[in-house]
């Protein structure tokens, strides 16, 4: 099932502007990167309490967005999922594993690395840029699935 | 107050990632799927990001220090080895069969849809499996040396 999807050029350019001042206040507040990776990882193997904590203070910010949205806005975002679960779980798992070998994702990564032109960080999403890209394309037009 | 404003921080992660549209699959999945239903959405987000990112952080790493912490804790390595670019590839055919990557997926825990639950259930399994393979190499490495 494949939905079609409006462009929203202002929405996605706002929604971006606060992603990066988000990773820009984690930065002059706690002087992390702001990576969803690292933030779960962290709280996945807490090393001390004071590591964890605001951690998880993060993740609880972040699960409170749609819910802030929906009080100002009246809605939820939408989430529409186009694959099936098997294919949310292969994905989840491979995503799992990639970002820990990787030591990062879109954000940690694509944004913040990217941001301080981090050599590490640029080859890291051009190349999962690129295997994303693929990706898609195999499973929408070559498989069909 | 590092708690609270850990929590603010997240709070505006979520709600720009909820706005973007990188909480919904269908739409990030469109925006690699130039062959398709194409939406280039996702550009925006990451360019706004990206430049708020870039321009805030070449202020804010100027100081001594950040608000909460002693320290800036940056990533310093600068190699390009086989785990980050093995890893990162592995992350976009996940991302790309999936359609969540991390930082969209731990806001959008918060509109309670079973999907994303899902998505981030074999996202920790993955991590954990993850890990635990980085042991066994790590131990298998200092075997050989």
């Amino acid at each position: 099932m494949i939905f079609e999807t409006t462009f929203t050029p202002l929405q996605s350019l706002a929604g971006g502007a606060m992603i990066g001042l988000s990773a820009v206040l984690l930065m002059a507040v706690m002087g992390r990167i702001m990576g969803a990776t690292g933030v779960l990882a962290g709280l996945l193997r807490p090393v001390a309490l004071t590591d964890w904590s605001w951690r998880a203070a993060v993740l609880a910010g972040m699960v409170s967005g749609p819910l802030a949205l929906l009080l100002f806005r009246g809605q939820m975002p939408t989430v529409q999922v186009p694959v099936s679960t098997p294919m949310l779980i292969v994905g989840g798992f491979m995503v799992g594993i990639g970002v820990t070998f990787g030591s990062g994702c879109t954000s940690g990564h694509g944004v913040c690395g990217v941001a301080r032109l981090s050599r590490r960080s640029v080859v890291a999403t051009l190349t999962f840029m690129l295997t994303t890209a693929i990706t898609v394309y195999i499973v929408r037009h070559v498989v069909g699935a | 107050m590092r708690l609270i404003l850990s929590y603010l921080i997240g709070l505006m992660f979520g709600i720009g990632i909820s706005i973007s549209g990188m909480a919904n699959p269908a739409k990030v999945l469109n925006f690699f799927d130039v062959a398709g239903t194409w939406d280039p959405s996702l550009a925006f987000v990451m360019g706004g990001a990206l430049a708020v990112t870039a321009l805030g952080y070449h202020f804010i790493l100027k100081r001594p220090a950040p608000l909460m912490e002693a320290n800036f804790e940056l990533p310093t390595r600068r190699d390009l080895d086989l785990h980050l670019i093995g890893g990162t590839a592995v992350f976009g055919i996940g991302w790309g069969i999936a359609g969540f990557c991390p930082g969209g997926a731990l806001p959008a825990l918060g509109t309670g849809q079973i999907n994303v639950f899902i998505f981030t259930a074999a996202l920790i399994a993955g991590i954990f499996a993850a890990k635990v393979l980085q042991s066994v190499l790590a131990k298998r490495a200092s075997a050989r040396a």
